[in-house]
């Protein structure tokens, strides 16, 4: 009977702590949730600003170039856009969950927007006269306003503002097989010994769509600061479960639809340059590079700045590891698998999509199987969509 | 939660009187979403209207994806060095389908009566049908009004949309306007239009969720149709019989303002073809009339058919495979009590809430889904003051088919805008139902009696929709 009672009680306590400590766990596993989602938000506001910070030095040398057009001055401006697009590409990684990049007032589309029509904005070949900057009767002054205002205006396509529109004007048309666009910097020479017409309304164009590019992309930087209102609910007023839900499910859509699907899958199921992304400066490869970068930084926490400065902090891979080892590794196996396809893809992509499918398609498999693998995990430590 | 079953408790006290189900006050956990397991999409923000269903097979995926750019895509005058995008016109009202109908959205009346027109059109006919039932195109300027035209075409003319403003009250006092379109056909650029000629303003609708609609059961349907009105309720609810040209048969038609369009392929190629004056195997022949023809005898082209079939496939396969957005909101008290209203004054009655998809077509991700689209598919007398006058196989003049309700409160954050009906006339879910006669306007009139807090209640659950 003693035994018995012993026994009972043992049992009971044994309850008590299996039934506490599990308890305990949960809590940690959601205060665990809490910390990895406030280093996204903190990693998310990180390559905004870092993007900022780099479109401001593209700002820079463009204002140096217009004020003494110069080779080595346009080669300089060419640069820092490359360099520009490298933090800019991760954040991709943050968009189809109606965060601060496309909510109902969110700047996408004038930031990013591709494929564009360029001979909605200059000259192209054959039409020497086409676009805005070449009929000042229809548009006599080039301003923040019309151009955005213009913007998508005609169609999905009718591009005047962010980042491929300044690409357009620094290189112009992609008429070459092994490298990118040639547009003299002659095109911004004004006072009679430029090329191209309309030199002074071309330097304005890039002026004012550059500036477009920075206030865009500080609105979007903003919303994500400590303190701004987006980030306050984001963090605060959502759940774990909601929150997650947004970041993964986004993350799937990002990675399947846009990623694998619009910018690999419609290139070579096309094989037309129209349809890469960056056509004008042969950047598509860095760009998919940068766009998988992104998503490996959301769910590993990490975040390296294009001075060379990483961060890192609590991160998703982390609960998973945790919550369900054996998904994890085959997520952790498929981004390295991803990163090896994509890795393998000869540059310059639009002559790799006409002459050369396979890499492409061998990324486009890896990449779908990763978007598939990233919402099975999310679901798995509790993302809700 | 503890105010629900109160709530309830008060409710089904009274429930023998108003026959209402008590349920409607509690949220259904399926209702979120909206387009099943498999169409709905969590995507709320500008691409609300783009989201791919899960579960398409790795093929139709990538179909879905090239469908998608060629969706956007702008077509050019032929010939061009693009040459799966060339043949645009000889006469056309857009370049591209995302031009009328933006990241698969809806379109807006011009905000200004000069301004162009971007995904309005107009469909004209004369009294008489085709041989196939249909309306019967103007003989010039066939059946359809394109305002713009290639180099060295002219396009048939301009059409200016203005305005008037009509004052009205709700029972309770509080006014409202409403403003009634008036258009006004200019240049005519091919000569006088015929006789008793008859047009229908169509506004360029929100795409997404439409493949769902395709499979829903025919039979299914056809049950919600009483054309005689036959339980006495006011609403009859009629099916449309058009012509299907790919199987040379009259049809149910599901599609377009007045349920002309008998499924996505056609609805697809009659657009191309159309609007944008892209032929297809579907309509090999550009959208000219003989006269129109004859006057342009060497205009280029951009191929037989100008979209190959492959294509247009693809482009298929992206209508079909749109997801619907969730709801938003669906379990706040005030959207609960929304829906509520929305049953109790017989909304629901044409606007019906769900249905099951069946088991046919190709895209297995969509059979079989349980979703809230929010219509019948029936035509429905809608009143003079809506009314078109222009019939379109079985669809009178006065009738319209209950456009579907889900995605509807996302267009102001998809398209910036809060037009609806099918001229975009109304200017917010208020207005569009308060336009609302014939075999509506009971419905109309109930919401009228609503006190104003109601009156949002049943507003913010349709914008929950």
């Amino acid at each position: 009977m003693k035994r018995n009672l012993t026994t009972l009680l043992l049992a009971l306590l044994s309850a008590a702590l299996f039934f506490s400590c599990d308890k305990k766990n949960e809590d940690d596993i959601e205060q665990l949730k809490k910390e990895a989602l406030t280093r996204y938000a903190d990693l998310v506001l990180a390559s905004y600003e870092d993007s900022y910070d780099a479109a401001q030095v593209m700002r820079q040398a463009i204002e140096a170039f217009l004020a003494n057009p110069t080779e080595a001055g346009f080669q300089a401006c060419k640069d820092a856009w490359l360099t520009a697009r490298n933090p800019y590409g991760q954040t991709e990684a943050y968009r189809f969950y109606a965060g601060p990049i496309d909510d109902a007032d969110g700047p996408e589309g004038l930031i990013n927007a591709w494929p564009m029509d360029e001979n909605f904005i200059d000259y192209v070949e054959g039409d020497p006269n086409a676009g805005l900057i070449n009929n000042p009767g229809a548009q006599p002054v080039i301003s923040k306003e019309v151009l955005v205002g213009l913007n998508e205006l005609f169609s999905e396509e009718s591009i005047f503002t962010g980042w491929h529109a300044i690409e357009f004007l620094l290189w112009g048309q992609d008429l070459s097989t092994s490298g990118p666009g040639a547009r003299p910097y002659t095109d911004y020479v004004t006072g009679g010994g430029g090329t191209a017409a309309n030199q002074d309304r071309r330097g304005q164009y890039l002026r004012v769509a550059t500036d477009l590019l920075l206030e865009h992309l500080a609105q979007v930087r903003d919303e994500w600061k400590p303190g701004a209102a987006f980030r306050e609910a984001f963090l605060n007023e959502k759940t774990n479960a909601e929150a997650m839900g947004l970041i993964f499910f986004g993350l799937r859509e990002f990675t399947v639809t846009e990623l694998a699907g619009e910018r690999m899958t419609v290139a070579i199921d096309t094989k037309d340059q129209e349809h890469e992304h960056s056509c004008f400066a042969d950047n598509t490869i860095a760009d998919l590079r940068m766009n998988l970068l992104g998503i490996k930084n959301v769910y590993f926490g990490t975040y390296q700045y294009v001075n060379g400065t990483n961060t890192t902090g609590r991160s998703f891979s982390e609960i998973a590891e945790k919550l369900d080892r054996a998904k994890a590794d085959a997520l952790r196996a498929a981004f390295a698998d991803a990163e090896a396809k994509m890795n393998a893809i000869p540059a310059p992509f639009d002559q790799t999509i006409v002459n050369n499918p396979t890499p492409v398609e061998q990324a486009i498999a890896a990449t779908s199987t990763l978007g598939t693998l990233l919402a099975e995990v999310g679901r798995a430590i509790g993302a809700e969509f | 939660m503890r105010t629900h079953h109160l709530l309830l408790f008060t409710l089904s006290f009274f429930a023998c009187a108003e026959r209402e189900d008590p349920d409607l006050l509690r949220a259904d956990p399926d209702e979120r979403f909206t387009g099943g397991a498999n169409a709905t999409t969590f995507d709320l923000g500008q691409n609300a209207f783009g989201g791919q269903v899960s579960g398409l097979t790795p093929a139709q995926s990538a179909f879905f994806v090239t469908g998608n750019s060629f969706f956007r895509s702008n077509w050019v005058t032929a010939p061009a060095s693009v040459q799966s995008l060339d043949g645009l016109g000889p006469i056309f009202n857009a370049t591209s389908c995302g031009s009328c109908h933006f990241k698969d959205g809806r379109a807006q009346p011009p905000a200004s009566p000069d301004e162009p027109l971007r995904g309005l059109l107009f469909r004209l006919s004369v009294p008489g049908i085709d041989a196939h039932g249909g309306p019967l195109g103007e003989p010039v300027y066939g059946g359809q009004w394109q305002d713009r035209a290639i180099l060295n075409v002219m396009p048939e003319g301009r059409i200016r949309v203005s305005y008037q403003e009509q004052a009205g009250q709700y029972p309770d006092g509080s006014a409202y306007s409403l403003r009634k379109p008036v258009y006004e056909f200019l240049d005519f650029n091919y000569g006088p239009l015929a006789p008793g000629v008859m047009f229908s303003p169509r506004i360029a609708q929100q795409v997404p969720g439409l493949g769902l609609l395709e499979i829903v059961p025919e039979h299914d349907i056809l049950a919600y149709a009483d054309e005689s009105d036959t339980d006495g309720d006011g609403i009859s609810g009629k099916a449309n019989r058009v012509w299907d040209e790919a199987t040379q048969q009259t049809v149910l038609g599901r599609f377009g303002w007045k349920a002309n369009q008998p499924g996505l392929a056609q609805q697809t190629a009659g657009a191309f073809n159309g609007d944008i004056g892209i032929t297809s195997s579907l309509f090999p022949l550009d959208h000219l009339s003989a006269v129109q023809q004859q006057q342009y005898p060497n205009l280029p082209n951009g191929g037989n058919p100008e979209i190959s079939d492959d294509l247009f496939n693809k482009v298929v396969t992206y209508m079909r495979a749109l997801a619907i957005p969730a709801r938003r909101d669906h379990d706040e008290p005030e959207v609960l009590r929304g829906k509520l209203l929305f049953n109790q004054i017989n909304c629901a009655a044409c606007h019906r809430p769900q249905m099951t998809t069946g088991q046919d077509g190709s895209i297995d991700a969509l059979k079989g889904q349980k979703i809230w689209p929010y219509t019948d598919l029936l035509l429905h007398d809608m009143g003079p003051d809506l009314a078109d006058g222009r019939p379109d196989f079985l669809a009178t003049g006065n009738e319209w088919r209950t456009p579907p309700l889900w995605g509807i409160g996302l267009i102001p954050v998809v398209n910036g805008h809060t037009f609806l009906l099918h001229d975009g006339r109304a200017r917010n879910v208020e207005e569009a139902i308060l336009w609302h006669g014939g075999e509506a306007e009971n419905a109309q009139k109930a919401f009228k009696n609503l006190n104003k807090a109601d009156r949002e209640a049943l507003i913010r659950f349709v914008e929950s929709l």
